[in-house]
């Protein structure tokens, strides 16, 4: 095994956590495990126990959320190793947290903390513009987000075990989301109706590793599962995403920039839940703590998007 | 004996994995989220996910009174796994609070968090039967009443057991290829000698 960054023959994720080999199913199946749920961006201890009497199923521990860091600029970088420590004791679900992409040290010190899930995040500024962690070498599970079907496998070739959508986060606008969501599958359908001849253009053409690609056409789904994140801000919304085969949501500004988070988030939990029954719907939105006012997509200059960033 | 009608919770967790298991064994077996969905049902998979979150769902769509009375009336057997195997137990003062159905205790996360997640090959004494067993911050079960009987251990902890209507593993069946405990659920007869009385199946 080799580290991130050098080649001295030890592994990243020695540090706190377990003996054993680091197995991949298992970082798999914790994101299965999550499946159906939301997971909320949380800034401090007392917004993770709000998140965990709504039903979150996981926390994200953030220093500012996404609208934040889009309204007050500066670097964004992982959270305080104090605000995570805090949040960790206080919520007994999975605690997840961001690093900016390419930065496997911050990683390391999310690994030493055990943090349950590490999203490898475009919302924070990019450390390396051209490289993403070595997953593989860590024990703790990482989150990537993805635009289309080839930045997906990109990810799980570097060791991702959940892909999410990057949506464009801090908008509260659910439209790139969805896009991206119907590209990721659109693409599988292309890939899946191609005779197997063709599955090495595909690949070319996706820029992904051949044996994924393959895999994606003999399978007819991602080798991990596939949130939705970025913009989802209303009960409506989750349901939206669910609907378009997203298997769980993340949900960032839109429950702690709602008016009353602790009602917004149990009624994005509940759309969620049960997204595809009408009646639960219009319980869900009747009870909302009125949404997140966001801005729209078109408002946001392209050099402002953090869904450009990674590649 | 009627055929088993089987249901998998599908609130929140690893449901989709148990269906897949059922289907791969040609069991045709329901999602459940409401309590009409019930209904009929001779056995409910409680799936892996997040407790708190499942618990919550539970009683926000008061499916929890019915999965209780319905398994109580020997009508329904249920298997609960990783955090369904927690919510079958009974209190340990901790939350969520548990539906108190089998008699045992059953402490979340006692392995440690995630990065302590492993898999392993098991015996399972009482199936006779190897098998690799995905443990995900799973659970530890910390009492055993007289109403539950242990089928399975890894080491000293008690992976696999089984009360009148119940069986709860710690780790995750529905992960691997292997459907063997699927299989076995649907044979009370198997796994279901504490409480003869119960007539599921």
């Amino acid at each position: 095994m080799k580290t991130n960054g050098n080649d001295d023959g030890k592994t990243n994720g020695s540090g706190g956590a377990g003996a054993g080999e680091i197995d991949f199913e298992v970082k798999v199946g914790f994101a299965r495990m999550l499946q159906g749920g939301v997971i909320m961006d949380v800034t401090t201890a007392e917004e993770a126990r709000i998140a965990e009497d709504a039903g979150a199923v996981a926390v994200m521990a953030l220093e500012r959320v996404p609208a934040d860091i889009r309204k007050e600029g500066g670097v964004a970088r992982m959270a305080s190793v104090d605000r995570i420590v805090s949040i960790q004791e206080t919520v007994s679900i999975p605690t997840m947290a961001k690093v900016r992409i390419g930065h496997f040290q911050e990683a390391q010190v999310l690994e030493e903390l055990k943090v349950d899930f590490i999203d490898e995040s475009e919302v924070l500024t990019p450390a390396d513009s051209e490289h993403h962690i070595d997953k593989h070498l860590f024990r703790a599970p990482f989150v990537c987000g993805a635009r289309n079907l080839g930045e997906a496998l990109r990810r799980i070739a570097e060791g991702a075990a959940l892909i999410r959508t990057k949506g464009e986060a801090g908008t509260g606008d659910v439209s790139e989301a969805v896009r991206h969501l119907r590209l990721i599958r659109a693409e599988m359908g292309a890939l899946k109706a191609a005779p197997r001849e063709e599955v090495l253009a595909h690949a070319k053409r996706l820029a992904a590793p051949y044996d994924l690609v393959l895999g994606v056409w003999q399978e007819g789904r991602l080798p991990v599962p596939n949130f939705a994140a970025g913009g989802v801000a209303t009960p409506a919304d989750a349901a939206l995403v669910m609907s378009l085969g997203a298997e769980s949501v993340f949900v960032g500004s839109g429950i702690f920039k709602s008016e009353d988070p602790a009602r917004t988030g149990a009624a994005i939990v509940k759309a969620t839940a049960r997204y595809a029954e009408p009646g639960i719907l219009v319980e869900a939105c009747r009870e909302t703590g009125g949404a997140m006012k966001g801005m729209a997509v078109e408002q946001v200059p392209p050099e402002a998007q953090l869904q450009t960033r990674g590649w | 004996m009627s055929l088993p009608v089987v249901g998998v919770l599908a609130l929140q967790g690893a449901s989709a994995a148990h269906l897949a298991a059922f289907a791969s064994l040609g069991v045709d077996a329901r999602e459940v989220r409401s309590r009409e969905q019930l209904t009929g049902l001779t056995h409910l998979v409680m799936p892996g996910g997040e407790s708190t979150t499942i618990h919550h769902l539970l009683e926000l769509f008061d499916l929890r009174r019915e999965i209780v009375r319905r398994h109580r009336a020997g009508e329904l057997a249920i298997f609960g796994t990783c955090s369904g195997a927690i919510l079958l137990g009974g209190d340990d003062g901790e939350p969520p609070p548990r539906l108190g159905l089998l008699d045992a205790v059953l402490e979340r996360n006692a392995y440690g968090r995630q990065v302590d997640s492993f898999t392993r090959v098991v015996r399972l004494e009482a199936l006779d039967a190897e098998l690799r067993c995905v443990f995900i911050r799973a659970p530890k079960v910390r009492e055993v009443g007289p109403g539950a009987r242990v089928l399975a251990r890894d080491g000293d902890e008690a992976i696999l057991i089984s009360g009148p209507g119940l069986l709860a593993a710690t780790f995750h069946p529905e992960l691997t290829d292997d459907s063997l405990l699927h299989t076995y659920f649907l044979r009370p007869e198997l796994w279901n000698a504490v409480a003869p009385v119960f007539s599921v199946g």
